[in-house]
């Protein structure tokens, strides 16, 4: 009867680590404001721009033409097209530990201050510790428009083949 | 048995000392810029070679020169032509009083900035009139005179309604030389002034907009908003502030911050207001830290008369 | 009921209900402690000091701090730091002995390395004193996350990012630890109450068990000499206190802690008044700011060595070698084969093993600290390869070793 009794307290105990585990969820209304809508007219070529995502920076660069052309099939891989412009989009933060690295517009790349890694205008990871390039966020192309937090057709196809995680 | 414990003691201080050094002298050696200071001399800028006649200054001043078309002169009843709000719609950033411009400025940058703003303040990558980009400040061309004497008088005027240098005011050295731009809330200081106690929260609120009014032709100017400068003394120190005030560029190439061309005794009164603001308890902090010593210094000997005793039979 | 007389005096009255000379028997005046130890016997007390103006100084923090991600920063630097009487001497003292405390650790762990504390018997005495090192490592991280500055908001993000585990991904466990998607107002509060409750209550629950544990096998000594306690005691009590080789704890061994602990606390306050700059970085009195990296992001240096372990790979490799260093040391009363319980001095290999690893530990934490550039990142990588190896190569060398 011991362990019987033993056996409806473990039992009691689990029930109340999924009640722990759920207040140390993050709040709906956190959640809920995981939205921003960016309207990708407004950005001048060559120029990079910081926006804010559920917090995190957001990089918009507006490819130039010359930067266009030289593109590789593995860049042209996470282009995001609006109308006839195309940007480099995607989260402003280390994929090694989360620092915002800084962009060099002499070398047209991002320096991370925090361990060294580098990054090119395309998002691309060319030094190490990084492990990838810059993560995309889920993003739908809406017009001129785009909503960062939803997913798109495009979004899903970089998703999928891996481009982005 | 010989006694080891001096030999042990030896090696546990050196290998805490070494580990200190590498990880704060020398790593911070390593990771920040060493800037000398140069005693605020000012070596890149022309020495006055003439004697400045202050009385003809004052006709250049209010006259010809136009300085009072921006520049307010309190203490000369020449009242600003605008509030700070609209006057930092119009130039970028509300320009200075020149009441006692003559005590905390230097003098050979007062003559300097006159004929040359962009090249007095160090922001000639930002201004470059060859590119037709102009400093909102009108560089002063003559008034038919001398050129170099028409300044000397300037200054000289400036120089002479100023109070004398041993009576600038910390707070009065901030305001004039930083103030107009990096707002110090811990002493409730804004960019448009001290912020009054307000009885109805309206009041306050609309002040605090006209605060956001002036930040947001500042941010234009600037490229972003000057920092709140509440705790740099302690996150920056007093070395690394003093040494930027008097060139801005040396640690930070291309900043948009202007070389403000104070003198040395300006700079630290600038630094002791910050003290006031990030450092308030500096003093107490010496005073009972010397105390605590003493007592600490007491509480050791007591410490070990009093072990000599317990231990007096143990050998 | 037991049967309870009419008391004689308050001692007595106590006595009877709570067997006060028994407790102070057992634990004071015949709980008995070799002679042969020197001051690096005492770090046990100092620590016990420090924590204890940890914890004092914390309470009156408590009083004015305000865990919210928009007033912390405020309510440290202006109410703390300025209007409240004597806060800044609190948070001084806070911010130093949270920076003292860990390097009397070292000094204390080294101390247990050198001459073998952890050998058969005294086990228990070494984890939990490795758990202790983890629960304070803990404790000062959440602490250094509640000013809420620039390298609290930094090495908060860092530091939460680990646990995605590299090619593992785990984000939403990262994002659970953080209740946000980046450090904000959730993660504050829940480190605020790991801070100042629950872990501050483990590592209370931690120093008993560390004490507890010291009780049955006694303390080490100098010389790694097996004593006979009983026997040295009986003699301490029959009056040839200087022929035995023992001493009582209070006040024969006390007298001489208290001794350390005031020249100690010379240097402790020296520190907090004049020399607080290497525990209260200046990058963390710029106020939070998400959209700006600092430019140079290291820990507290007492973290530095186990991050210049993590730095200098890849980022899978690294947090395998990271995770190596967290468990190895806890490891060690199984590692080292030999069971000579004597100063590393009469160790032969052994000897060299602890200065090596003593000083790899000290280049790693130079190196933690030095930007990962040129010359630096390829010290830290041979610093990392090398505490690797020498935990490997330890059963190797420790097994043949001749008995001492």
């Amino acid at each position: 009867m011991g362990k019987a009794f033993g056996a409806v307290a473990g039992v009691g105990a689990v029930g109340s680590l999924v009640a722990m585990k759920k207040t140390w969820d993050p709040l709906p209304s956190v959640k809920a404001a995981g939205f921003t809508t960016l309207d990708m007219s407004i950005y001048k070529e060559g120029e990079i721009i910081t926006e804010k995502w559920r917090g995190k920076p957001i990089f918009v660069l507006r490819k130039t033409a010359a930067m266009v052309a030289k593109q590789t099939e593995s860049q042209k891989a996470r282009d995001v097209v609006v109308g006839d412009a195309h940007y480099m989009l995607a989260i402003g933060l280390c994929t090694h530990l989360g620092c915002i690295p800084a962009y060099i517009p002499a070398e047209e790349s991002f320096l991370c201050a925090c361990h060294g890694g580098q990054f090119n205008w395309a998002g691309e990871v060319t030094k190490v510790p990084p492990p990838r390039g810059f993560d995309i966020p889920p993003f739908k192309i809406d017009g001129t428009k785009v909503i960062l937090g939803e997913v798109g057709p495009e979004y899903q196809k970089m998703k999928d083949s891996g481009v982005t995680l | 048995m010989k006694n080891k414990e001096p030999l042990i003691l030896v090696v546990v201080v050196a290998f805490t000392l070494l580990t200190y050094w590498l990880v704060e002298p020398y790593a911070h050696s390593v990771m920040h810029k060493h800037v000398e200071s140069q005693n605020f001399a000012y070596a890149d800028l022309k020495p006055l070679t003439k004697t400045g006649n202050a009385a003809a200054g004052k006709d250049l001043v209010m006259g010809a020169a136009a300085c009072t078309g921006c520049h307010s002169i309190e203490k000369a009843g020449m009242p600003s032509a605008m509030d700070a709000v609209s006057a930092a719609a119009s130039y970028g950033v509300n320009p200075p009083d020149l009441s006692n411009a003559g005590a905390i400025y230097d003098a050979k940058f007062l003559a300097d900035v006159i004929v040359n703003p962009a090249h007095a303040l160090k922001v000639e990558h930002k201004f470059d009139a060859s590119k037709g980009k102009m400093h909102p400040m009108a560089p002063f061309a003559g008034a038919g005179g001398e050129l170099e004497q028409e300044v000397a008088d300037m200054v000289a005027y400036l120089q002479s309604i100023a109070v004398k240098p041993d009576q600038v005011t910390p707070k009065m050295a901030y305001e004039n030389a930083c103030g107009r731009c990096h707002s110090v809330s811990y002493e409730k200081w804004t960019q448009i002034g001290e912020k009054p106690a307000f009885k109805f929260e309206k009041d306050s609120l609309a002040f605090d907009i006209k605060v956001l009014e002036y930040q947001e032709s500042l941010t234009k100017y600037m490229g972003k908003l000057p920092p709140d400068l509440s705790m740099y003394i302690r996150s920056r120190g007093e070395h690394f502030i003093s040494t930027f005030i008097e060139n801005p560029q040396a640690h930070l190439e291309g900043t948009a911050m202007p070389r403000v061309g104070v003198t040395a005794d300006a700079a630290h009164k600038v630094i002791e207001y910050l003290e006031d603001a990030g450092d308030t308890k500096r003093h107490e902090r010496a005073s009972v830290g010397k105390m605590v010593l003493i007592f600490s210094v007491v509480f050791a000997i007591f410490a070990l008369l009093w072990k000599k005793q317990v231990w007096k039979n143990l050998h | 009921m037991a049967h309870f007389t009419k008391a004689t005096s308050v001692k007595d009255w106590l006595n009877q209900r709570l067997a006060i000379e028994t407790v102070e028997k057992v634990m004071a005046s015949e709980y008995w402690i070799p002679k042969n130890i020197n001051f690096l016997w005492a770090m046990g007390m100092v620590l016990a000091i420090t924590f204890s103006l940890l914890l004092v100084s914390g309470i009156f923090l408590l009083m004015y701090y305000q865990p919210d991600v928009k007033d912390a920063f405020y309510s440290v630097n202006y109410t703390i730091m300025r209007d409240v009487d004597y806060g800044w001497l609190w948070r001084h003292i806070h911010g130093v002995a949270a920076s003292v405390v860990f390097l009397i650790i070292y000094i204390h762990m080294f101390t247990g390395i050198y001459y073998g504390s952890y050998k058969k018997g005294r086990e228990m005495i070494w984890v939990s004193g490795m758990l202790l090192f983890v629960t304070f490592s803990a404790e000062a991280f959440s602490g250094y996350m509640l000013p809420w500055g620039q390298m609290s908001y930094w090495a908060g993000m860092v530091i939460t990012n680990i646990f995605s585990l590299g090619g593992l991904h785990l984000d939403g466990l990262v994002e659970w630890i953080r209740g946000d998607y980046v450090p904000a107002q959730a993660f504050l509060t829940r480190f605020f109450m790991l801070h100042v409750l629950l872990l501050p209550l483990a590592i209370m629950g931690l120093i008993g068990l560390h004490f507890a544990a010291l009780r049955i096998p006694h303390v080490n000594n100098q010389d790694g000499e097996e004593i006979d306690f009983e026997a040295e005691s009986k003699k301490y009590l029959a009056g040839d206190t200087a022929g035995s080789k023992v001493i009582r704890f209070a006040n024969d061994f006390m007298s001489k802690d208290l001794m350390v602990v005031g020249f100690f606390l010379i240097f402790f306050f020296y520190l907090v008044f004049f020399q607080y700059g290497f525990a209260l970085d200046p990058v963390n009195f710029d106020p939070a700011d998400g959209l700006k990296t600092p430019a140079h992001i290291y820990p507290e240096w007492y973290f530095l060595w186990s991050y210049e372990i993590l730095r200098p790979f890849s980022v899978n490799i690294g947090l395998v070698a990271f995770g190596f260093a967290q468990v190895i040391f806890v490891l060690l009363p199984w590692l080292d084969r030999s069971p000579n319980a004597v100063p590393a001095s009469r160790r032969g290999m052994f000897k060299v093993w602890f200065w090596v690893l003593l000083v790899d530990m000290i280049v790693l934490t130079a190196m933690g600290k030095l930007p990962p550039e040129g010359i630096f990142s390829t010290i830290g990588l041979v610093a990392a390869l090398l505490f690797i190896v020498l935990w490997i190569a330890l059963p190797f060398i420790t097994k043949n070793e001749k008995k001492a």
